[in-house]
């Protein structure tokens, strides 16, 4: 029977360095490729010598996709396509083309410049890595090859977020990166139609989580930040350059042109220009409010944020900052974090997830001691929110989805175990699906039971649609007969007259006569007449005839009454019948071997 | 299958097919060169235009001086301009399941289509089609219902009164079906029954027919579309092209394999090249420009219009014109140029590059933040406070009818200095110029139309070979003006199908086969034999479930075990259900392995008996009879069903079951 295989190399019970291989009607998928945030070692890449021990990939797999330029998503691109070596087609959509190589490369210069590791990959990795990216256009059907075609869908989330479908044949996957169902204040809602895929793989980062209203979270974000920056203090926001970063900075925005504040916000520079540039020209993947109005009014250019410079770190007063990285694991967000991390005036709002391992998710557990490199201890001692505004689905937002798409069976990845084992059981008890949730390197296998699609001749299926009539009873369903003619690849159902013909056969004619004898003391006519009553009040439903040379026939079954001239009241009848009729010809000699009842009238 | 033809205009294509059980609308282009027959409609009041006499007929019987006036020998209509729409007659509007639009242009009778007409189906168009289709259609309003005339002609399209009158108006066709502007409404509400589509999204329409919108090179989002079903392919061509400009390139190679492939949309400037043109364009704006006098350039407000400022933005430093102010004048202007920078996706490969830098794909964007492009949205207002000579002005519309053109027109009309650049390619400027004569001005005619031409088109054709071509006849011959010319014209093998406006034409090609999907349980339970070597045989026996286009075959339900009936033992005698016949048999049976399996199951006393056609046995302990023939068996067997029923499947085993 075939099956899909389903295999995390990445984001198996886990959040970070996404990569989930599937293996579908002979075709292997790899989804996404990213790093993990959490380690600095060989664990921040997925194993990729699952896939082979030695050599390229190339040969092993038939497609990358990426579902959006997260670097969770996206980071370990390079390092697969270049230093492991991947040479086929790597799809994702044209935002995320577009990023992504940015991202990638501000990684790299962390990771190799400013923490002087060697064996990674270099800037021309990525441009080399770039070129073998196909765009992907929302609702395009691609077609990898004959047989695989991908389409993807809206996800929200971040700038040129896709859900992907993958089909060959009857059979498919639908992956949802990361994905949003709710719409914010610069992106839309994720949306798929009822494409009933098998397996549904569902990112789960908030797997136990419904969050309460998005307007309540925008007002005590705002509420926050208002009192710190009243009271004299800083605001630190650690944000990623793109995402998050735009939708809090139209928040303020609004805000701080309402409440005609003066305290100064801004926004580490470099990549945030560009960032919003992006936004200005992919403005047809944002929100439709902000699509509807972008001619009179682009939300992309601030009025209030400015370009921030280091040297403002130690700026007296209030201010609001957003500083990339959203971990604090690396760069200026923890620059800043370590200046201000003593004054419980000041005040740190992380607007989002934080993987295991980094500060952001070390502070946001209440340590108030963090240790640092060469034995330093920082105490924190600035007011800790947490405040989620990271655009991933929650409870409720995964069920919709399960809802609107309606897959067979469910698969989760991108959460942690426990929080996945409690959906688990509320997919399974409320869908009735089965829903797998694998570890990294282990595979869950889905038995699928695809159609066939043959090719009927249109007259075959006219005649029995019309057969079946306008309203057919489902109570009765009636039975079609036709040959299926396998020939070079092609199956093509006929009909048997035209499946003879076609291929030069001659019919063989079986046919059977049975001779009854009954006693009925009536003129041989009279008996014809009172079989053909007998018969209409048996027989319901079919075309039984009197003809006029005296013989009744039942459908194509003849019966003919004969008595000798010695015994008249010894009737003779011939029953005649092709196999065609058989059920009804044996059902006949039955019946009339019976006799005839008296009672039956002569008319 | 069939095609309704509703527009007689090539390039403005109308086309109904109907496919399977689906009606389909294939573009709704408005023909605009009935406007050519009215007079312009100034922005702010010309005397010389309402002094024109009226025109009486010669023996005065007609007169007609109200509602026809008469410049330079020629007459036109004073009335509120008018549209030829597509026919509205030849097939009931309210049956059309889809519209399918390919580019902004064809998508102009929209609301005549969509509203007050019954129709209750849905619109397929890409982003930018649907886009910048609105903001022509705001555009057109905006032009009509900012200069209201109070009076509208109707007594000059009477048969009789037109017949007298002077050319080109008596020639002018379908007159009664012309029609003033929709309303900003019907806009609103034909537009929002479009849904947005992407290239090669494949489109389900009632599980019957599949729609897929294809690149076609021409303008933004414009496309070509693929109706198909499993079996049929149907090609909708309309305004594509191969040159590099702006757009996405053509998609030529999903056209392939077409059973018919319908052909609309060429250029309409067969012996003009484009890029010939645009060098004759600069060169005279800016000859016009060094001697003192300002160019007028009628455009659309997208379109054409972004490679022309593309291709001055090199020009102007090189021509030293950089001081020069170049105005674009319209109400969406503003619109047009923020959302050409929007779409990406749909633009050649090269300003997808710039994009992902992240740069505006197209120059304007600089042309405007360097001030040396501006745009109004009209001539009133910050216009006139800025306005500086000489200058150029692009502005609409192109048919000098209507819009700030108008205006441009009776300002600069009388000056010799002064130019207009003819670049759009729908109107014949001479007719366009009629009511503005005499004229000093300087008229250039530099047609822009990088839609296929002949050439380009039979490479097309010879590549993707479509079994049929329909298109518009005037492909079929060469154009009139030039009548020599048979390169101009479309010459195939089979000739391809012309047709012309109010045509039903018949497709031709018969649907044979259709999909149906074999249940997984139902495959698994077939048992195929195999014929000849490479042909198998299985019988189906299966029940039919259709459903929203879509069949399947189930395995026949077991019969539900009857329940135990206690009051009469009559279940035997209940007649068999009517049920379809059993399959049908061919082959024949062998007499050695008949006797043999016979002796098998203990039938031994068989006297054989040849006759002509095959043998006859005769059963003597059963005193039964099996005639044996070439194509046929017949068992004669009385009182004895067990033994019936054994001898039928004996034979059965060697018969193939059809």
């Amino acid at each position: 029977m075939p099956e899909i295989k389903v295999t995390p190399l990445g984001a198996g019970q886990d959040v970070g360095r996404s990569c989930i291989l599937v293996s579908i009607g002979g075709k292997n998928i790899m989804l996404d490729c990213g790093m993990h945030m959490g380690y600095n070692d060989d664990r921040r890449f997925p194993d990729f010598s699952y896939i082979t021990q030695q050599g390229r990939l190339t040969e092993f797999l038939d497609c990358v996709i990426i579902s959006h330029f997260h670097l969770d998503h996206c980071g370990a691109l390079p390092y697969m396509s270049e230093m492991v070596g991947y040479d086929g087609p790597i799809y994702m959509t044209h935002p995320t083309k577009a990023i992504c190589p940015i991202l990638l490369e501000d990684f790299r210069k962390i990771t190799v410049d400013k923490k002087g590791e060697t064996n990674f990959f270099t800037s021309q990795m990525i441009k080399d890595c770039m070129k073998k990216v196909i765009p992907l256009n929302l609702h395009q059907t691609v077609q990898v090859d004959d047989e695989l075609e991908i389409k993807a869908y809206y996800a929200g989330h971040v700038l040129g977020a896709a859900m992907v479908q993958i089909k060959v044949g009857s059979e498919s996957v639908v992956y949802t990166g990361d994905y949003n169902m709710t719409p914010d204040r610069h992106l839309g809602a994720a949306w798929i139609d009822k494409c009933r895929p098998d397996i549904l793989i569902s990112e789960s980062t908030y797997a136990t989580t419904i969050r309460d209203s998005k307007r309540c979270r925008e007002r005590d974000f705002l509420k926050k930040v208002h009192e710190t920056v009243e009271r004299g203090g800083k605001v630190l926001i650690p944000v990623f350059a793109l995402g998050r970063a735009q939708e809090l900075c139209i928040l303020l925005e609004t805000f701080w042109e309402r409440m005609n504040m003066k305290a100064p916000i801004y926004f580490s520079t470099g990549l945030t220009e560009k960032a919003n540039h992006y936004y200005k020209l992919f403005i047809t993947w944002t929100n439709q409010k902000i699509r509807k109005t972008f001619v009179q009014r682009n939300m992309f250019e601030f009025k209030h944020i400015k370009a921030f410079d280091r040297s403002y770190i130690d700026n007296p007063g209030p201010m609001v900052v957003f500083a990339t990285p959203g971990m604090l694991h690396a760069g200026l967000s923890l620059q800043i974090f370590r200046k201000w991390a003593g004054n419980e005036k000041n005040m740190i709002i992380m607007p989002g997830y934080c993987v295991q391992g980094t500060i952001g998710h070390k502070i946001l557990n209440g340590q108030k001691k963090l240790e640092l490199e060469n034995r330093q201890t920082l105490e924190v001692k600035l007011q800790v929110e947490y405040m989620s505004f990271s655009a991933h689905a929650d409870a409720k937002g995964i069920m919709q989805l399960i809802r609107m798409a309606e897959p067979r069976n469910m698969l989760l990845v991108h959460g942690e175990a426990k929080k996945m084992e409690f959906l688990k059981d509320k997919i399974e008890q409320e869908f009735s699906i089965n829903c797998f949730m694998p570890a990294n390197g282990e595979t869950s296998t889905v038995a699928t039971n695809p159609s066939v699609p043959v090719d009927i001749s249109l007259n075959l299926l006219k005649r029995e649609m019309a057969l079946g009539g306008p309203l057919p009873d489902p109570k009765k369903p009636r039975t079609m007969h036709g040959t299926l003619i396998m020939k070079d690849n092609s199956l093509r159902l006929v009909s048997p007259e035209q499946a003879l013909k076609e291929l030069g056969l001659s019919e063989h004619q079986l046919r059977f006569t049975c001779r009854v004898q009954l006693q009925d003391a009536h003129s041989d006519s009279d008996t014809h007449i009172r079989i053909y009553t007998h018969l209409k009040s048996v027989l319901k439903g079919y075309t039984i005839q009197h003809l006029p040379d005296g013989t009744v026939m039942v459908e194509s079954i003849v019966i003919k009454v004969s008595s000798s001239p010695e015994e008249p009241n010894t009737k003779v009848l011939l029953l005649s019948w092709s196999y065609q009729d058989e059920d009804l010809g044996s059902f006949l000699s039955t019946l009339l071997k019976k006799g005839l009842p008296a009672a039956l009238s002569s008319m | 299958m069939k095609l309704y033809c509703l527009s007689g205009h090539p390039t403005l294509p109308c086309n109904v097919l109907k496919f399977k059980s689906t009606t389909i609308m294939l573009d709704c282009g408005l023909d605009t060169t009935s406007v050519l027959q009215f007079l312009p409609l100034p922005l702010v009041h010309s005397p010389r235009l309402s002094k024109l006499p009226g025109w009486v007929s010669k023996d005065g019987t007609i007169n007609l001086e109200k509602e026809l006036k008469e410049c330079a020998g020629r007459v036109f209509v004073d009335s509120q301009p008018e549209f030829c729409l597509p026919e509205r007659e030849l097939l009931d509007l309210s049956t059309i399941d889809v519209i399918l639009i390919s580019n902004y242009h064809c998508m102009m009778a929209l609301p005549y289509i969509t509203e007050h007409t019954g129709f209750t189906g849905s619109v397929y168009a890409t982003e930018p089609t649907l886009q910048i289709g609105r903001l022509l259609m705001e555009e057109l309003v905006n032009f009509m219902e900012r200069v209201p005339k109070a009076q509208s002609a109707t007594c000059w399209k009477n048969k009789e009164i037109q017949r007298v009158l002077p050319g080109p108006l008596k020639d002018a066709v379908e007159v009664l079906t012309w029609k003033t502007c929709y309303s900003i409404q019907d806009v609103n509400s034909a537009l929002s029954k479009v849904q947005l589509v992407g290239y090669s999204q494949k489109v389900e329409l009632f599980g019957a027919v599949q729609v897929t919108p294809l690149s076609s090179g021409y303008s933004l989002g414009s496309s070509n579309w693929i109706i198909q079903s499993h079996y049929e392919k149907v090609s909708y061509v309309s305004g594509s092209s191969l040159l590099t400009t702006h757009p996405q390139p053509m998609d030529q190679s999903s056209l392939k394999n077409s059973d018919v492939l319908i052909l609309t949309g060429l250029t309409q400037m067969p012996t003009a090249n484009p890029d010939g043109m645009l060098g004759d364009f600069c060169s005279n704006l800016a000859m016009t420009i060094r001697a003192g006098g300002n160019v007028l350039v009628p455009c659309y407000s997208s379109g054409v219009i972004y490679d022309l400022l593309e291709c001055l933005y090199q020009f102007i430093e090189n021509a030293n014109l950089g001081s020069t102010p170049f105005y674009f004048l319209s109400p969406v202007a503003n619109s047009s140029l923020e959302f050409s920078q929007i779409f990406a996706e749909w633009l050649c490969h090269n300003k997808q590059s710039k994009v992902y830098l992240p740069e505006p794909p197209f120059p304007h964007a600089e042309l405007i933040q360097t001030n040396k492009l501006k745009h109004y949205p009209s001539i009133h207002g910050d216009f006139s406070t800025d306005f500086r000579q000489p200058c150029v002005v692009f502005t609409g519309h192109p048919s000098l009818r209507f819009g700030d053109v108008v205006h441009f027109m009776e300002l600069w009309g009388k000056s010799s200095l002064n130019t207009i650049i003819f670049t759009e390619p729908d109107f014949s400027y001479l007719d366009a110029l009629a009511p503005y004569q005499p004229l000093s001005m300087k008229c250039v005619y530099c047609p822009i139309d990088t839609r296929l031409n002949f050439h380009q088109v039979s490479k097309l054709l010879k590549e993707v070979q479509p079994l049929h071509v329909v298109c518009p006849e005037q492909y079929t011959q060469p154009p009139p003006s030039q009548s020599h010319r048979s390169d101009l014209m479309l010459e195939l093998q089979p000739p391809p199908m012309p047709y012309r406006r109010c045509s039903v034409l018949g497709l031709p090609f018969r649907r044979r086969y259709e999909r149906i999907h074999l249940l997984p349980e139902l495959a698994k339970s077939l048992v195929p034999s195999e014929i000849k070597p490479g042909v198998s045989l299985a019988t189906v026996s299966a029940v039919l479930q259709s459903k929203d286009n879509k069949h399947t075959l189930q395995p026949v339900p077991k019969p539900l075990p009857l329940p135990p009936s206690k009051k009469r033992k009559r279940v035997v005698e209940e007649p068999p259900e009517v049920l379809a016949p059993k399959p049908l048999l061919s082959g024949s049976v062998p007499l050695e392995a008949f006797l043999a399996v016979l002796h098998k199951h203990g039938i031994t006393e068989v006297k054989v008996e040849e006759t002509a056609d095959g043998h006859i046995l005769h059963l003597q302990a059963e005193d039964t009879l099996i005639q044996l023939e070439e194509d046929g068996t017949h068992i004669v067997c009385d009182n004895n069903e067990p033994l019936r029923t054994t001898l039928r499947d004996l034979v059965l085993r060697f018969l193939m079951k059809l």
